[in-house]
């Protein structure tokens, strides 16, 4: 067989490995960050790191149920995304969703009391680790189905056009969502009805145990499949704040300028399994890899090294950072341990706008008609 | 009062609801140049232009989706299904997003959208085009799901579904679309949850939602006429929330049941609305609760045994005959 020759496109794909991190620091949007934003990104991507370090050990203390993804290795991408988010723009995300949780203002508190199951959870214990939601802080959550977000981040970034808003919004999937029906569906409307939305996908390379390789034709770049739908797309150095920042940055200056999508493939890694159940995940992968991600490509190790560098932070500093990080995870723990379980009246809670308002809309009590509690002897609501 | 067709009604409702609130919307296949699938939307995007009136590509899951999303940030979408029967491609959204968002944030959104589009059989469009969804979308807690058997209702219950906070799932019948009713001149809401006594009667209550209620009422006549049994017809209008205090009265007051539905058989409407009476209203009754529905098979497309298998008055007599 000869060789295939490399397609324009495929070089763009590539373009992400040879980042230079003293060139992107010069761009624009990097160079105007004062010293305290720069500190503040960076506590942001370590508070991630400590959050998830410390959701692990209460996992497995027995305190966390269910499902639990972590999102160690990938910090940059939701801090760096963010990090150029105004008021009138979005997020919304799978199920992967502490860091950009964090990433918006979410307290640990409240996260870490959701994954409890406490009634001062962000979603008062009803969602769990996959389905934080702040609409007040722009977050639509934490969505457990995988790509069905997609239509819905497509949806916000629909409304904010209609409503003659300058917002946009970052809809976030995997590299396995992409091949869902819904995520291509969601494309062809946001390519065709212009719509100022910016999909992005955290390519960690792996989905649950399945390589990249292994779920996608045409694998070597995901985010080309935009090009099927009229849509601009680039690749990202998911370990390199400044490149999250700069492309992502053209991105939202595409949707709030020009009203067009954009699909970035931010490409990144997980040192976790895909789940804290999977336990095997050196199964798929081998330590080795690990360990080179860990060791030379890890996010929050160049970061501090790039901001030691510009004098931003010193050894010190970032040892201050990562310690007060740690305090608040752990505090947040104890937080979410001494918090009270919701009461089992709040279960038929939160279910219709119409009876959660009763009062607010005179038909209110007939709405509340035909409602199971499935108490003793079975009775229904009235 | 003048008469309208279902269709004409439904439209009335969304043109006034599209003038009192400029983020309503109507999306769907074919519902703005081409005017409808059925026609229902007709006149409208002519009238209101592309602001209020959307047609998407054939992709229910990607647009029914963007509806839900819209609804988070305020807008009144209108979804068309061109068919109920398509839903379930688009089911996830439906199901986990739409009914669930709110729930999984402990009550910090809400999705005021409408889905709506006629689900029915007796079209002879066999199985594919046949669904009646609506048990299966009422087995789902933050959805409601509004069943109209005639003009008037569907125009007051989709105005009402439309300033509604919460999804509403609007099912209509491609059979009473061109059939006409008397509907009100004057602006009225018509609330969910209120059933509606079509005809009173004292011997046997037949209670349906949907075109089945048109099927009931037909039964009645034959009922007064043939046997001289009084029968009352108790028309739902809306599945969830469910009007139970009504069907309970209509019970206590005549001791026997039919229940009439197009859904079919097993785990339907029908079926739901049985373990209520026997739970609550046990002592009541006089005879089994018996129901008449769809003959449970995949629904057949030969046009006389279509006819057959959904339900018409005659094989609502019979079940009445059975207990009376
Ligand atoms: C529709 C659907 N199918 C399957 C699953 C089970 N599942 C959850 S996450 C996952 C892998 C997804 O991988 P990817 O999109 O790459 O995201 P990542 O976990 O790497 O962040 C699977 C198969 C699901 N939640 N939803």
């Amino acid at each position: 067989m000869t060789a295939k020759k490399k397609t324009k496109s495929v070089k763009k794909a590539e373009r992400w490995q040879d980042v230079d991190v003293h060139e992107l620091a010069k761009l624009e949007i990097n160079q105007r960050l004062t010293d305290e934003e720069k500190v503040r990104l960076y506590t942001d991507m370590v508070r991630i790191r400590r959050f998830e370090g410390r959701s692990l050990r209460s996992y497995q203390e027995g305190k966390i149920g269910g499902f639990l993804h972590l999102y160690e290795g990938q910090e940059a991408c939701a801090v760096g995304t963010i990090s150029l988010l105004g008021a009138d723009d979005h997020v919304i995300t799978a199920y992967r969703d502490h860091g950009h949780a964090l990433a918006v203002g979410m307290s640990m508190n409240e996260c870490m009391a959701e994954m409890y199951g406490k009634h001062t959870g962000c979603s008062k214990g009803k969602g769990g680790s996959m389905h934080f939601f702040a609409p007040d802080k722009n977050y639509w959550g934490g969505h457990g189905i995988v790509g069905g977000q997609i239509p819905l981040g497509t949806g916000i970034a629909f409304a904010l056009k209609r409503q003659g808003k300058k917002g946009c919004c970052l809809a976030y999937m995997g590299d396995g969502a992409i091949n869902q029906g819904a995520v291509h569906e969601a494309y062809n409307l946001a390519g065709l009805w212009d719509l100022p939305v910016i999909f992005i996908i955290e390519n960690n390379a792996y989905s649950m145990g399945t390589s990249q390789a292994r779920s996608s034709a045409y694998p070597e770049c995901l985010a080309q499949r935009a090009e099927a739908y009229g849509m601009d797309w680039d690749t990202v150095n998911g370990n390199i704040l400044y490149d999250v920042r700069a492309k992502t940055y053209e991105a939202i200056k595409r949707a709030h300028e020009e009203s067009r999508p954009t699909v970035l493939e931010v490409f990144t890694y997980r040192y976790r399994g895909h789940s804290v159940a999977d336990a095997n995940h050196e199964k798929y992968r081998s330590k080795d890899e690990i360990l080179d991600y860990k060791e030379n490509k890890d996010p929050i190790t160049l970061t501090r090294k790039q901001f030691i560098e510009e004098g931003v932070l010193t050894e010190e500093s970032a040892k201050d950072i990562d310690k007060a990080a740690m305090e608040e995870a752990t505090a947040s723990a104890e937080f979410a341990d001494k918090s009270p379980f919701p009461p089992a009246t709040s279960i038929l809670e939160d279910t219709y706008w119409s009876m959660d308002n009763k009062g607010q809309d005179p038909q209110i009590d007939e709405l509340n008609q035909g409602r199971f509690i499935f108490e003793d002897g079975g009775v229904y609501d009235k | 009062m003048p008469q309208i067709t279902y269709r004409q009604a439904i439209k009335e409702a969304l043109a006034e609801e599209i003038e009192r609130d400029p983020n309503v919307f109507v999306m769907g296949e074919e519902v703005a140049q081409y005017n409808g699938a059925y026609k229902v939307t007709e006149g409208l995007w002519e009238k209101y232009g592309d602001k209020h009136l959307v047609d998407a590509p054939i992709s229910e899951a990607g647009f029914i989706g963007l509806g839900i999303g819209a609804s988070m940030l305020g807008m009144r979408p209108v979804m068309e299904f061109m068919f109920w029967s398509f839903c379930y491609v688009a089911f996830d959204q439906l199901l986990n997003n739409g009914s669930f968002c709110r729930y999984m944030s402990g009550g910090l959104m809400n999705v005021p959208i409408v889905v709506r589009g006629p689900a029915n059989g007796g079209t002879n469009v066999g199985a594919t085009h046949s669904h009646t969804p609506e048990n299966l979308c009422a087995n789902h807690p933050g959805i409601k799901v509004v069943c109209p058997s005639n003009a008037a209702d569907a125009k007051g219950l989709m105005k009402t579904a439309i300033r509604d906070n919460d999804p509403v799932f609007v099912m209509e019948n491609t059979v009473l679309y061109g059939q006409k009713w008397e509907v009100p001149e004057e602006e009225y809401l018509i609330p969910m949850g209120k059933a509606n006594i079509l005809k009173e009667g004292k011997d046997i209550s037949l209670i349906a939602h949907g075109r089945a209620a048109i099927t009931a009422l037909e039964a009645a006549g034959k009922l007064a006429e043939e046997y001289d049994i009084d029968a009352e017809v108790l028309d739902l209008r809306s599945i969830r929330p469910l009007d139970v205090e009504a069907i309970l009265a209509t019970v206590k007051k005549t001791n026997r049941v039919v229940y009439v539905e197009e859904n079919k058989p097993f785990a339907s409407v029908g079926a739901q609305i049985t373990s209520i009476i026997q739970e609550e209203a046990f002592d009541y009754l006089d005879a089994p609760i018996l129901r008449v529905s769809t003959i449970d098979a995949p629904q057949i497309y030969s046009m006389p045994l279509e006819k057959i298998q959904i339900p018409d008055a005659d094989r609502v007599v019979k079940k009445v005959l059975k207990i009376c």
